[in-house]
């Protein structure tokens, strides 16, 4: 019974420290103005949150997040924000302040609305999680449910990547004749 | 091995998508609008997955997989535009692209 209510504790201070690691870069990436530092944080974004699925009993998806996202999709990002050198920065907000304003406000209101609405429709049902199987989460169980009940996503998924993969070539394939800036006004 | 209810997890989720969405709203750099975008798509996979513990069945897990790659693909296509706005020496201000509005 100690032992069970010690692994509880542990767990639940594990998940406050990457609970508030996920939102904390989660607020620096749209804060920064440099974007190398936004790309940054969200890699400790992307950390974070795999530390959550593990907490969730979702190793592979876990797994997969960290070398999917925080590792391919960020050198990506990064590696176009080299390329864009000191062209990348931004300055911080846009428009007029009523707008950043009104963005901050609407941003405010969906967070609460979605929060009364978790109130108002789980109060209580949401307690006691289901049991689960040890093979939940698990490659093997993951695979199973891409080969078997979800394969049709599974071949779409392979399409979207390919049509990805063309539209990327296609963009990023220099053609000689396109438009300036210049020629264009 | 208990841990928070699923509740935790689904406001941590609500907090990241509206952050994504202030990040989106607010800010003029589309690389920084993709990122936050990258943001928002985590938030709703966090829900999937906390969904999926909760009904201990694998399928939120098989969808948050299916967003990883759409979130993948859409990077590609983003950071292909902007390189291609970059290179027709364009200002990168989402503010300022607005050729085709109508």
């Amino acid at each position: 019974m100690i032992v069970a209510s010690a692994a509880n504790v542990l767990v639940w201070i594990v998940w406050v420290v990457a609970a508030f690691a996920c939102l904390g870069t989660g607020i620096a990436v749209i804060s920064f103005s440099n974007p190398f530092y936004s790309a940054l944080s969200l890699i400790g974004n992307l950390a974070s949150l795999a530390v959550m699925y593990l907490l969730l009993s979702a190793e592979f998806v876990a797994a997969a997040q960290v070398l999917v996202y925080a590792g391919a999709v960020m050198v990506m990002f990064l590696f176009v924000i080299a390329y864009l050198g000191g062209r990348a920065d931004a300055p911080w907000a846009g428009g007029p302040s009523w707008q950043a304003l009104g963005a901050v406000a609407a941003s405010a209101a969906l967070f609460v609305e979605v929060i009364v609405v978790i109130g108002l429709k789980t109060s209580g049902r949401l307690s006691d999680s289901a049991d689960i199987e040890s093979s939940f989460g698990r490659p093997y169980e993951i695979g199973r449910l891409f080969l078997t009940d979800h394969l049709l996503a599974f071949e779409i998924t392979s399409i979207v990547l390919l049509v990805a993969a063309v539209g990327g070539v296609i963009l990023g394939s220099h053609s000689r004749d396109a438009p300036t800036a210049e020629t264009q006004q | 091995m208990r841990g928070p209810d699923i509740v935790w997890y689904l406001c941590v989720a609500a907090f990241l998508f509206c952050t994504g969405a202030l990040g989106v709203l607010i800010r003029r750099s589309p690389l920084i609008v993709l990122l936050s975008l990258e943001i928002m798509l985590n938030g709703a996979n966090l829900a999937l997955i906390a969904f999926a513990r909760h009904y201990g069945q694998g399928d939120g897990q098989i969808f948050a997989l299916t967003v990883m790659a759409v979130a993948a693909s859409e990077v590609v296509v983003g950071l292909g535009l902007i390189v291609a706005i970059a290179r027709r020496r364009l200002d990168l201000d989402v503010d300022k692209l607005s050729t085709l509005r109508g």
